[in-house]
């Protein structure tokens, strides 16, 4: 298997996780919106719906963004396949 | 002054700025409290802001192709965030969202969501491989990965549908601005929006449009979150209102169900005495009020519709790098993320200041004519944007006898909430900033599109770079007057405008895109009908829906795009499993994109 097959196998394996986390807030829970509303866990006093939808998901989706990236940078790195700095 | 050492001053520069823009907050503030008019205040808020985009816009002139379509490749990563966090938030983001989950609450929550997950699959499946690639424009992706001008000429269809619909919004939103601030009529103010949206883009083409949108963000971001943080504390609320508002929120259901949300309706010949485009209170504000589905489907939709609108795409043409790319998309949604955790804040504070009667502020429960005495209401009703009436006859002012414009919740707020009216200007400026730097990256990405894949790469490949720049400022100022005087005629609001455009979007370029990377199989073929069939079918859809047909899914003219970019999967799939698979020089190229060290697939010059 060639450099370039196994660094995109990789790149394919953080894609999926990164998609599966993004799929649970993006989706997943929202198909439960009655039940978080009902829910006794109330961030900061509000709704556990109404909290995802206004900050709780948007807030994951902000750290997931950046561990993404830098997964993906370790990943190019392992195979070789950094940018020059000047290019 | 741009070249090299200007990069270098970035923070220094807009640091300067930023304190000069707080020092014209405060001058105004003192001017007002020795006797400045409100309406100059406004005019001066929007006149000056102009000034300094239109100055930005002038500096940066360019007569060079790379800088006039991908600002030379050398925005940092950071300001390339900001650049696409102004870029993004448009007078939807701005003037109408607070506006939508106002009245539709929980429902329209959803846009939150989709506007802001969207970012994970532009950072994941496409941003960064498209830089790779080194292309001017999204079209000029597709048209060199499938190969031919069909592919080409399809993707700039779609494009120009998605960016076209999106923009005559934000000329709307900049007409509804300019017109309260400035006092001038709806019809002639979007002229004048649209002439300062040309004054950015003209000459410097995305480099000026880049260091605009910067300077647009700082504008916004400050008009946003001030009035917010101030309303909080001065109701009580707690200093910082994101993490403190759970009592409001809980006070407004106890409020509605006091009010009889809900129970109370008004009869079909009163509500027809509403002018057209208010709405009433009807919806619960924070509990969940429609279905699962629905909530699902509107982010699904806005969500993929982020990854194709080209506008947002092309913003990561311009980094130095794939890496930088990468890491831009993440500090974009960060930018973003300030804005919309603040929006369902804003629509709290909003709606209570206007509904809970132990407040000085309140409204519901005073007699209608106290309220129709009130300045900001007889301003906001002139402007057809508010309106009260006594349906029931007993003389005080009940929950549902009160109706606004979606879009002057975020506009009126500072006034009912009883800030001073440098507030007020200031978030006119903030608007005007958002709809701006939207409406300009999507000129740009309608006629860079035209002018370099349809005039260029079709037409005449054997243009000189002098005449195809001329072409492509033509073509801005040709289609800132269309979409302009489609704007003047208000056929529909700024935040339908705007989903419709992400439906389109989603429709024809959403799979020809994520498969143009992830799938090498994915040919030419497949890729036009996948486009042609998706836009089509989703375009069909959104007619029959609008026409009263009944529609399937629970899929509403909202979402439109599921039907079309579901087309637009299985026809390309099955059309590119039928015809050829791609040749050996395509499939080395894809192998090529997905690395990101090496040389560009498209030259820098081409």
């Amino acid at each position: 298997m060639s450099n370039k097959t196994k660094h995109w196998e990789k790149t394919r394996g953080l894609l999926f996780v990164t998609l599966a986390i993004w799929f649970v807030f993006s989706i997943g829970i929202f198909f439960f919106g009655t039940e978080m509303e009902a829910s006794s866990f109330r961030p900061f006093g509000y709704p556990l719906s109404y909290y995802m939808t206004c900050q709780g998901s948007l807030l994951a989706f902000v750290i997931l963004n950046f561990w993404f990236a830098g997964r993906q940078e370790k990943i190019d790195e392992e195979f070789g396949f950094t940018e020059r700095e000047d290019s | 002054m741009i070249k090299g050492k200007f990069i270098d001053n970035l923070p220094k520069v807009y640091g300067i700025y930023t304190g000069g823009f707080i020092g014209f907050i405060i001058l105004m503030a003192i001017a007002e409290q020795m006797g400045m008019t409100a309406k100059a205040i406004g005019i001066a808020f929007v006149v000056f802001t102009i000034a300094i985009y239109a100055i930005i816009g002038w500096l940066s002139r360019t007569l060079q192709m790379d800088a006039y379509y991908v600002a030379g490749r050398q925005v940092p990563t950071v300001f390339n965030g900001m650049a696409t966090a102004a870029d993004w938030m448009s007078g939807a983001s701005f003037v109408a969202m607070a506006g939508g989950i106002y009245f539709k609450g929980y429902g329209y929550m959803a846009l939150l969501v989709g506007w802001t997950g969207g970012y994970i699959l532009v950072s994941t499946l496409l941003a960064p491989y498209l830089r790779k690639f080194g292309c001017y424009t999204v079209p000029d992706f597709v048209g060199t990965r499938y190969g031919g001008n069909a592919a080409r000429l399809s993707a700039v269809l779609v494009l120009t549908v998605a960016s076209f619909t999106y923009v005559t919004a934000q000329i709307n939103a900049t007409g509804t601005i300019a017109s309260v601030a400035l006092d001038i009529p709806f019809k002639l103010a979007v002229y004048v929006g649209l002439a300062s949206i040309l004054l950015c883009s003209m000459l410097g083409g995305m480099r000026a449009v880049t260091w605009t949108q910067v300077a647009q963000y700082i504008v916004l971001i400050i008009a946003y979150l001030l009035p917010v943080f101030w309303i909080s504390s001065k109701m009580g609320a707690g200093f910082f209102p994101h993490l403190m508002l759970g009592d409001e929120v809980a006070r407004i259901a106890e409020l509605e169900a006091q009010f009889g949300l809900g129970t109370i309706k008004n009869s079909a010949a009163d509500l027809a005495t509403v002018p057209k485009g208010l709405a009433g209170i009807t919806k619960a504000h924070s509990s969940v009020n429609g279905t699962n589905w629905g909530f699902i489907s509107l982010a699904i939709c806005m969500m993929a519709g982020t990854a194709s609108l080209p506008h947002v795409m092309m913003r990561y043409f311009t980094t130095p790098s794939v890496k930088s790319a990468r890491r831009s998309v993440a500090w974009s949604l960060l930018f973003i993320f300030i804005l919309y955790s603040t929006a369902p804040m804003l629509a709290t504070l909003s709606k209570l200041s206007l509904i809970d009667p132990t407040l000085s502020t309140g409204i519901i429960g005073k007699s209608i004519a106290d309220v129709q005495a009130l300045d900001w209401y007889q301003n906001w009703n002139q402007a057809n944007l508010m309106f009260v009436s006594d349906f029931n006859g007993n003389g005080t002012l009940e929950l549902n006898e009160f109706f606004m414009g979606g879009k002057a919740v975020v506009l009126a707020t500072p006034e009912i909430a009883g800030l001073p009216y440098v507030i007020s200007g200031l978030v006119a400026a903030g608007g005007m900033a958002a709809a701006m730097s939207t409406a300009d990256g999507l000129v740009l990405a309608i006629a860079n599109a035209l002018s370099h894949d349809l005039y260029y790469k079709i037409i005449d490949p054997k243009a000189e770079t002098a005449k195809r720049l001329i072409v492509a400022r033509v073509l801005l100022v040709v289609i800132g007057f269309a979409g302009a005087t489609i704007a003047a005629m208000g056929i529909q609001g700024i935040l339908g405008s705007v989903i419709w455009a992400f439906d389109f979007a989603m429709s024809g370029l959403f799979f020809p895109l994520v498969l143009g990377v992830w799938w090498k199989r994915a040919n030419g073929p497949g890729a036009v009908a996948g486009m042609l069939l998706g836009l089509g079918s989703g375009t069909a859809y959104l007619i029959w829906v609008r026409n009263g047909g009944s529609g399937f899914w629970g899929i509403t003219h909202l979402t439109f795009g599921i039907v079309g970019s579901l087309v637009s999967l299985v026809s390309m799939v099955v059309v590119s499993l039928l015809t050829k698979e791609p040749d050996r020089a395509t499939q080395d190229m894809i192998d090529e994109l997905r690395v990101p060290s090496g040389k560009a697939i498209l030259g820098k010059q081409h």
